[in-house]
């Protein structure tokens, strides 16, 4: 193990050790735990300069009650689940479909598809930006959340496709020339035998598509505009601008917005850690 | 499952070819979605570079008239210079990753909440961690200043000053970016071969020199992607211009997906063929570096089966 285990230092490394963990961790955090204070603070602290001070009474209750009963935030989070939710299961069903026939068949373009999902999927937005805005114009779907879902599809199933294809790589080839062998169909093979063993990796990537859907911006900026559509990333402006430079709402709204992935992060934080890797390290 | 099916002498089509054929069945609706709302849009976007077009009524050809007027613009060499900025400065976070892991990788009681906790910036939104670093960067209360205030230096309005504004955004960007190396490189450090470590400590190898001959070549797998998702991350950032500064002051902190936004979808007008050309150029950066990417992974590929 690299660097040396801490129980065979000395000591008094081992006690500095111990002690400088927390401090780094609260210094690393530190912009996060200022908003957190900054939410339960009452307004006044910030009318009279109480910025970093202790807060002057603990206004929890309704700091967040007013961000979920006296503006558009709920709204935006079901939006936000609405889009979320569908983008994953589109993804999971199609990419384990394509990284099954990349994964398992030899044929001449198999390489070369792969190679289009893998570039397709690191080009930068902006050059799909004014055609896909354009083909959701066209299709009615502009400002809906099926018009996101759908982009979000189809741009996901790039990343998908690599992670699933090298996943199915990896499982022990013998499975599926034995089910051959017995005359299982092909499609009876995706279905009994791989898939049972890509639960792992369904699971990775299910999380991780949470994360990027939940936290895009820049496609909620360009495919939606109001309040029925618009998800928490592109709401949050909307909010801020309602309550402007009151930072304890802004503050209580951010924590919210931000809550979902961070509670997918924390139940699923093997698979979530696993997908990050692109199943490449492990 | 039984085995259920015959001799296949008299079984139809689809029996006979199952093998060549099911992949492509499998492949269809996936390669047709990416086609449609991937593949397609970057070439239409192409043709739409050579075009005037406010997105709604008629298009003009003129030519290479975009790029013509790019090679005259100002504010295109800001934004470009600013994307060469972030791309050596984000690159940062792949050594402070490292470090953060070496510093964490080890076995005291609740290491595994550290580890979650200091990777924790990376799942939150860009949004919020705009905003949170906007505050920490206001000239009145941000607690930056305050800190420089300690050490009797006047506040820095780091985001209203043109000379500091994208060091300022890079540095908030940096944040998720470091913790998102830490944990490949935590997953990396894992598996790493103890019996070389072993092997190097009896050659009298230690710090540094264990780090750099040793376990930084272990690591390759790690840093690679931790390269690939940084570049990426780099030409990307989009979303913390947006909500930190707008692109201001004047213009400079933009860069050029921001830019291109700006021409193409804003206030400023709806000019989508010069927006498309700014994004065609990004678009070739980007293919520079998706070319090596690319190309290790053949590499890759060739060697493992």
């Amino acid at each position: 193990m690299f660097p040396t285990p801490i129980d065979k230092t000395s000591r008094s490394w081992q006690l500095s050790y111990q002690a400088l963990l927390p401090v780094a961790l609260i210094f690393w955090l530190l912009p996060l735990l200022a908003v957190a204070v900054f939410s339960i603070k009452p307004d006044t602290d910030f009318t009279t300069g109480n910025y970093w001070g202790f807060p002057s009474s603990f206004e929890f209750v309704a700091n967040y009650g007013k961000v979920f009963f006296a503006s558009d935030m709920p709204r935006y989070m079901l939006n936000s689940l609405l889009i979320t939710v569908p983008t994953m299961i589109g993804c999971v069903v199609l990419s384990s479909m394509t990284g099954f026939a990349l994964g398992v068949y030899k044929f001449r373009s198999n390489l070369w598809i792969f190679f289009m999902f893998v570039a397709g999927n690191f080009v930068p937005f902006q050059i799909l930006m004014v055609p896909v805005r354009d083909l959701t114009l066209d299709m009615g779907l502009y400002n809906t959340i099926p018009g996101l879902v759908l982009f979000h599809i189809a741009f996901q199933t790039g990343f998908c496709t690599l992670f699933m294809r090298n996943f199915i790589r990896a499982l022990p080839f013998d499975l599926i020339e034995v089910a051959r062998v017995e005359g299982v169909a092909e499609w009876r093979i995706f279905w009994y035998v791989v898939l049972p063993l890509m639960k792992p990796a369904l699971a990775a990537m299910a999380v991780l598509i949470f994360t990027f859907i939940w936290n895009d911006f820049f496609w909620a900026v360009v495919l939606t505009q109001g309040v029925e559509s618009q998800p928490v990333t592109a709401g949050i402006t909307s909010f801020n601008a309602q309550f402007r430079a009151a930072y304890h709402l802004m503050s209580a709204g951010s924590i919210v917005a931000a809550l979902p992935p961070v509670a997918m992060f924390f139940l699923m934080q093997k698979h979530f850690i696993a997908g990050l890797t692109l199943g490449a390290v492990k | 499952m039984s085995s259920s099916t015959d001799a296949p002498t008299n079984s139809s089509w689809y029996k006979r070819n199952e093998i060549s054929v099911t992949p492509w069945l499998f492949l269809i609706p996936g390669v047709a979605f990416f086609l449609l709302y991937v593949i397609f849009p970057i070439f239409s976007s192409i043709s739409v570079s050579f075009y005037d077009w406010d997105g709604l009524g008629d298009a003009t050809y003129v030519g290479l008239g975009n790029y013509e007027e790019l090679y005259w613009d100002d504010a295109f060499y800001t934004s470009l210079r600013n994307n060469l900025i972030w791309l050596v400065l984000y690159l940062l976070a792949i050594p402070a990753g490292l470090f953060i892991a070496l510093f964490l990788n080890q076995t005291v009681t609740g290491i595994r909440l550290y580890k979650s906790l200091f990777f924790f910036p990376f799942v939150i939104s860009q949004i919020v961690v705009g905003l949170v670093f906007t505050w920490f960067y206001d000239p009145t209360f941000g607690l930056l200043n305050q800190m420089l205030g300690v050490f009797g230096i006047d506040p820095i309005n780091v985001l209203g000053d043109e000379k500091y504004v994208t060091y300022g955004i890079i540095a908030a960007g940096l944040w998720p970016q470091t913790a998102y190396c830490m944990i490949l490189y935590l997953t990396g450090l894992n598996a790493v071969d103890p019996e070389q470590i072993e092997a190097a400590r009896l050659d009298g190898a230690k710090g540094w020199r264990m780090l750099w001959h040793i376990i930084v070549p272990q690591l390759k797998p790690a840093t690679f992607i931790a390269f690939v998702v940084t570049i990426i991350g780099a030409l990307r950032s989009f979303d913390l211009i947006s909500i930190m500064t707008n692109g201001g002051p004047f213009g400079e902190s933009r860069v050029l997906s921001f830019y291109m936004f700006e021409v193409a979808l804003s206030e400023y007008g709806f000019r989508m063929g010069y927006g498309a050309s700014i994004a065609v150029v990004l678009f070739l950066i980007m293919l520079c570096f998706i070319a090596y990417f690319l190309y290790s992974m053949y590499q890759d590929d060739k060697g493992s089966r």
